[in-house]
């Protein structure tokens, strides 16, 4: 089986393309829509979306989250806030700016139709969440305030507190939660994904196993979705929550759906530097800090006085030194690359001198301490209570760690993968990044796609399954992977080695972050590739998973998960070695400015790689989507 | 109770509401909510009774008054008072009867309501924590509602087969308070009955009386931080009052003197 | 550079099952570090419980940032322990001292059945949501998001009530297993803000009828708050009694006008 990508994008001029797609589709007439059964799998701000708005069209729709309660997906953790061209500060925003602030953070190698719809639906996503109760942030007269966010020249990113995130999937789950009352959303929860079946290339299902009973059972619909968020724990230290994971993309991609831009990862420049050897996790610090913070480390490495002995002329304002510009707000990557080389310089703060300092003494000084507070005051609490340092005396230490993943599963405009029938949403899709994701445009991307792209684009596909019958979990492929997954489960529980899955993990995650994070040189990602399938040897002769598979055994899940991250793994650093470019997140060491900033290369790379599973984790087969841009120019990016 | 994991909607929320309800007021009530409601409204009309007894009480501090020419006791006045109230509207006793209606009324009601949620509470919880718990606010007071609500209940139908109808003072002599609180206090176990009975009071009036404000709803920040006062101002109220009237007896402050007259009867040939 | 903690002594509950008898375990932790998280210590203990073969002990989490609300242990008989408005995930070791002995426990309500060790199900806090805890706004008809006007205070009041991570803290903290700063947390963030008005007496009541299937009553003790690791104020139950008698006794056609 060889895949063709279609990118089906509509004909005509681009700010036109999506009305255009919208008047021609096909679409199921509303008594007929309760005749398809959906599964959509995950309930993040995509999934929650899609699955409540598909029920309110009147669609049958199944939900799966592994998690107890759609509330706890992990978009529940975004702090910053949600970007909308909704130009309210008329400070010159519009759709079209959105939309080339988009393209140009994305370094140019985003698909212009896809971030145009983006732009575009993105104000229908504000009106959408306040009629909801979303309880944004607002001015003394009433109406919404808006802040700036990295990577723009003007005020449009919209947010609750710290916490934007959680007040938008809680309103995404509130309407899934109406949904489930009315009978119109059947959710399963606890419930992990662990393949899709696919019948006569079409998608015809999944297979999911129980986490408290550890039952594999099958579910057949007419067509897939899959919202199951991003693969940033590749790097085991990331800002993900710990059960985030890549198993449902891999699993489809295992099943023929092309996995794009696989190097594509992005690396958030604001977050409290790793503390020890066991830290499980890092916490982002958001992004909005930085409208207020000043970047600074000692100009002398060997530096040791507290920050506040530090006089002014001997520290360096790097961000505002060589982006002076965006200064602090410079996109990520780029203030990510920068903390990096400080910190390689030796420049380094705290303990572990592992960290640069983000200053807020200029901002208490100029707006007081009360203000300050007012905005980032959980922010603020919530760095003391894991550093044990008090951020309104003492600059914090940030660095940066993994965070969003802008790669994923391939999909054309109407959001479906190369398998027919099986969609992917949000985060884990590859669409509207491109090599760079600027804050604020992930919230809006899970809610365009779930909210105003899927429910629309599914009836074209849904439109030609209309009264033909659809396989049944009794068909003999539904049978053959179930027996398939769960002996897959028998055996992780059987190898009884002497290592915890976690064990693997954390080292899976030195190696990718070491080799195929910040920086990649063709050399150091040779070395993964040879280091990665040594270890997943080990793994797989050496794991040690205790308990056992028909109660709930949190061990036995997480060594499914990590065996999907060694062949992700594998093919993360293969996308980053044929990408002989530096673009946005993904930068290499052999392709740099003699300032040292990303050299893209747009006659050779100005393409998705889309890549195909061939059975073998280290010999996928390549595809290139070709970008055509006809509103933009590329141009170098620059933030000086 | 087993107890069984589930899985999906059981109770099919969002549909099927409001198709049969109790009439209102059953249907209030039946909720947790509508029961503490309840509470808190019979409550409230404890505490206006036992405040208001308090205080009509206190009259035994000012001794005798002379009325018609004789010397009677002030107290005894103000019982004849209490049972002539809307006299001749209504006749004599009456509007105490109804009075008296409400109260015991409101009293069964506050147990009722009371019984009912500390079943629920017991459902809530059927295996306990077995560590030991840290409270940090929850207090003796909140902690002891049922135990202090007990004690009160007994204590009122003590207090009412003491000063009310008699049973259990030998010395009772119908309508003459003066006397009976004096026959009745000057017994060193019942004073100390009395004390321990209204210490129970105050402290289920120290959680009670900050509690309806939320039971009712009543929570504005312009009075938020006078409700734990008012709580305490109204326990101190009634703990201190009350007491103070067996501590009187036994030292000796009220002392009934054989000598006065009886208004009582006075008021009885009146009437006839 | 950071200190370490030693002979940490835990006194952890195990259980199979829902239907299982359990029994506290206990394990001594050598040294850790004050900088380690509480989970963190949980991580290291149950690698080693594997690779000694044993199997590891069952606990929810997963954020780590103190806004997901899945952890949920009972620490010293506190809910998400000692520290105030922390998280389970978010206590540090710091808070804590050598030679310690520390007992966890999973929460007990009946409406949150064990599901083995320190986890339990708490479905039925979706149960209220599902009853009435959203606006019906369908996908599409929204009007424009500044059409209507929300004074700073109203916007400030029903966030501070939606900042809720549905933890189950409070029902596991109160006495009487009742959810009502769960439930009157989210009724407070609808009822106050003018998008949730017409389903305002609806709400509340299915809201207050649906928790009452599952959990234990309030007495106002306040312990709820003080577990409650977004310090949510129980002025939130205030307002979901409030409205709970107005469901009953207004007239829901002259909605409008109040
Ligand atoms: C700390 C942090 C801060 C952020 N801040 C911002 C911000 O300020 N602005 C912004 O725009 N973006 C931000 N982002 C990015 C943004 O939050 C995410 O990209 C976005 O929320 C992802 O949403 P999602 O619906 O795609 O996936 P998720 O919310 O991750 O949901 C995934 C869902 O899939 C389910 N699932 C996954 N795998 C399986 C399986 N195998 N079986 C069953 N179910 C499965 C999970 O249970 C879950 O329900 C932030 C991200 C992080 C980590
Ligand atoms: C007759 C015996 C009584 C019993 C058994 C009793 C029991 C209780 C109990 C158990 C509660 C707590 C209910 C809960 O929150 O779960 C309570 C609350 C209360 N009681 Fe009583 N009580 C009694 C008498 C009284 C009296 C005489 C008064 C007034 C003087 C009174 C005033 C109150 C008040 C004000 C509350 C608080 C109501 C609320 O929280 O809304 N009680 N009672
Ligand atoms: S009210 Fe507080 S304790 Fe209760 S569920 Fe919400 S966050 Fe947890
Ligand atoms: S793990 Fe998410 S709140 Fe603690």
């Amino acid at each position: 089986m060889s895949i063709t990508l279609d990118s089906k994008i509509p004909a005509g001029p681009l700010a036109d393309k999506w009305d255009e797609f919208k008047a021609h589709e096909k679409l199921v007439n509303p008594a007929n829509k309760r005749k398809f059964k959906i599964i959509v799998v995950g309930t993040g701000l995509a999934g929650a979306s899609a699955a409540a708005t598909l029920a309110e069209l009147g669609y049958q729709v199944d939900a799966f989250t592994f998690h107890d309660s759609p509330r706890r997906a992990h978009s529940i953790a975004a702090q910053g806030g949600i970007n909308a061209a909704k130009n309210y500060k008329g400070d010159g925003d519009s759709v079209y700016r959105l939309f080339y602030d988009t393209v140009k953070g994305g370094d140019f190698r985003a698909r212009e139709a896809n971030v145009h719809r983006l732009a575009q639906v993105s104000v229908n996503i504000i009106d959408q969440m306040v009629a909801q109760g979303v309880p944004f942030a607002r001015e003394y007269g009433g109406l919404l305030d808006n802040r700036s966010f990295g990577g723009a020249q003007v005020s449009r990113t919209f947010y609750a507190r710290g916490q934007t995130g959680q007040q938008l999937l809680l309103g995404a789950y509130q309407q899934l939660a109406r949904q489930i009352g009315m009978g119109g959303v059947k959710l399963y929860n606890r419930m992990e994904l662990v393949d899709i079946v696919v019948v006569d290339g079409r998608a015809a299902g999944i297979v999911v196993r129980d986490l408290m009973t550890g039952e594999i059972s099958s579910h057949s619909a007419h067509a897939v979705v899959l919202a199951t968020g991003g693969y940033g724990n590749a790097f085991f230290l990331s800002t993900n929550a710990m059960a985030c994971n890549v198993t449902a993309a891999w699993r489809a991609h295992r099943k023929g759906a092309a996995f794009a831009n696989p190097c594509y990862t992005q690396i958030h420049p604001t977050c409290i530097p790793q503390a020890d050897d066991f830290q499980s996790k890092l916490t982002l610090m958001s992004e909005s800090l930085r409208n207020d913070g000043r970047v600074w480390v000692p100009k002398n490495p060997d530096d040791t006085r507290a920050a506040a002995d530090i006089p002014e002329d001997e520290r360096d304002y790097y961000l505002e030194r060589i982006y002076p510009s965006f200064g602090n707000l410079a996109p990520r990557d780029i203030a990510s690359r920068a903390a990096k080389r400080a910190v390689d310089n030796g420049q380094g703060v705290g303990p572990l001198k592992n960290g640069v300092y983000l200053d807020f003494a200029d901002a208490i000084n100029r707006l007081g301490q009360q203000t300050v507070k007012e905005r980032y005051g959980n922010l603020f609490d919530m760095y003391e209570r894991i550093t044990g340092e008090n951020p309104y005396e003492v600059p914090m230490r940030i660095y940066p760690a993994s965070h969003y993943t802008m790669g994923g599963l391939w999909v054309d405009y109407e959001l479906m993968t190369t398998v027919p029938g099986l969609y992917c949403a949000g985060e884990a899709n590859f669409s509207d990044h491109g090599a760079n994701r600027l804050g604020a445009s992930a919230l809006m991307q899970g809610l365009s796609d779930g909210y105003f792209v899927l429910p629309y684009t599914i009836s074209n596909y849904l439109a030609d399954w209309l009264n033909k019958p659809i396989p049944g979990t009794d068909h003999e492929a539904f049978k053959a992977a179930e027996q398939q997954a769960s002996d897959r489960f028998r055996q992780f529980l059987s190898i009884g080695g002497t290592r915890s899955p976690d064990y693997f993990h954390r080292e899976l995650g030195k190696i990718i972050w070491d080799y195929c994070g910040m920086e990649r040189t063709a050399q150091g990602l040779e070395k993964a590739l040879s280091e990665i399938p040594a270890l997943y040897d080990e793994f797989q002769k050496d794991l040690r998973v205790t308990g056992t598979g028909d109660s709930l055994n949190q061990t036995l899940e997480k060594a499914g998960r990590v065996d999907d991250f060694f062949e992700l793994g594998m093919l993360m650093c293969r996308d980053a070695l044929v990408r002989e470019e530096s673009c946005g997140g993904h930068f290499r060491a052999e392709h740099q400015t003699e300032e040292g900033e990303a050299l893209r290369d747009d006659e050779n790379f100005a393409h998705v790689t889309a890549w195909e599973w061939s059975g073998d984790p280290m010999a996928p087969v390549e595809h290139r989507e070709q970008l055509e841009y006809e509103e933009i120019q590329f141009q170098t990016r620059s933030y000086k | 109770m087993s107890q069984t994991l589930r899985r999906g909607p059981v109770s099919g929320t969002a549909v099927g509401r409001g198709a049969k309800r109790k009439p209102f007021l059953l249907d209030f009530y039946s909720t947790a909510v509508g029961k503490k409601y309840v509470m808190a409204i019979t409550g409230i009309i404890g505490i206006g009774f036992v405040v208001s007894h308090m205080i009509g009480n206190l009259k035994v501090y000012i001794g005798t008054v002379t009325e018609g020419g004789q010397e009677v006791y002030d107290i005894d006045v103000y019982g004849e008072f209490l049972r002539d109230l809307l006299v001749p509207i209504l006749p004599r006793t009456v509007f105490l009867w109804l009075l008296r209606g409400v109260l015991i009324g409101a009293v069964l009601l506050h147990i009722h309501a009371a019984y009912g949620l500390t079943v629920m509470n017991r459902k809530a919880r059927p295996v306990k924590y077995q560590s030991a718990r840290d409270y940090e606010v929850a207090n003796f007071a909140s902690r002891t509602m049922r135990w202090t609500g007990i004690i009160v209940a007994l204590f009122i139908i003590w207090h009412l087969a003491d000063l009310t109808w008699g049973w259990a003072n030998p010395d009772f002599v119908r309508g003459e308070v003066y006397r009976n609180l004096d026959a009745s206090l000057s017994r060193i176990p019942v004073a100390i009955l009395y004390v321990v009975a209204n210490i129970a009071l105050g402290i289920h009036l120290f959680h009670g009386t900050w509690s309806l404000f939320q039971s009712m709803g009543w929570n504005n920040p312009k009075f938020n931080q006078w409700r734990k006062g008012a709580a305490a101002g109204v326990a101190t109220l009634v703990v201190v009052g009350n007491c103070s009237f067996p501590i009187m007896v036994q030292a000796g402050v009220i002392e009934f003197d054989p000598t006065v007259t009886s208004v009582h009867e006075l008021h009885e040939e009146a009437a006839e | 550079m950071s200190d370490k903690l030693t002979y940490i002594t835990l006194k952890i509950w195990r259980q199979g099952g829902p239907d299982t008898p359990g029994q506290f375990e206990h394990h001594v932790i050598e040294e850790i570090s004050e900088e380690a998280s509480f989970l963190e210590m949980l991580d290291i203990l149950n690698e080693q419980l594997i690779e000694a073969g044993k199997e590891a002990i069952v606990f929810d989490h997963d954020c780590r940032e103190g806004i997901c609300g899945t952890c949920s242990l009972m620490i010293d008989g506190k809910a998400h322990g000692p520290e105030k408005g922390t998280a389970t995930c978010q206590l540090h070791m710091r808070k804590f001292s050598s030679g310690d002995t520390i007992t966890v426990e999973p929460w007990r309500a009946s409406a949150f059945p064990i599901i083995k060790d320190l986890m339990v199900d708490r479905a039925p806090l979706d149960r209220i949501v599902e009853s009435g805890g959203f606006i019906s706004a369908e996908t599409g008809g929204a009007p424009d998001a500044n059409l209507i006007p929300i004074p700073k205070p109203v916007a400030d009041a029903a966030m501070d009530a939606a900042e809720c991570i549905g933890c189950g803290a409070c029902v596991a903290a109160c006495p009487n297993g009742a959810a009502n700063l769960f439930t009157g947390a989210k009724v407070t963030h609808l009822n106050l803000l003018p998008q949730g008005q017409a389903e305002r007496y609806q709400r509340v009541e299915a809201m207050v009828e649906t928790m009452d299937e599952y959990f234990g009553s309030c007495t106002n003790h306040g312990e709820c708050e003080a577990a409650c690791p977004k310090s949510i104020s129980i002025d939130v139950i205030a307002v979901m009694n409030a409205d709970y008698l107005k469901s009953k006794f207004k007239n829901r056609k002259k909605l409008s006008r109040t």
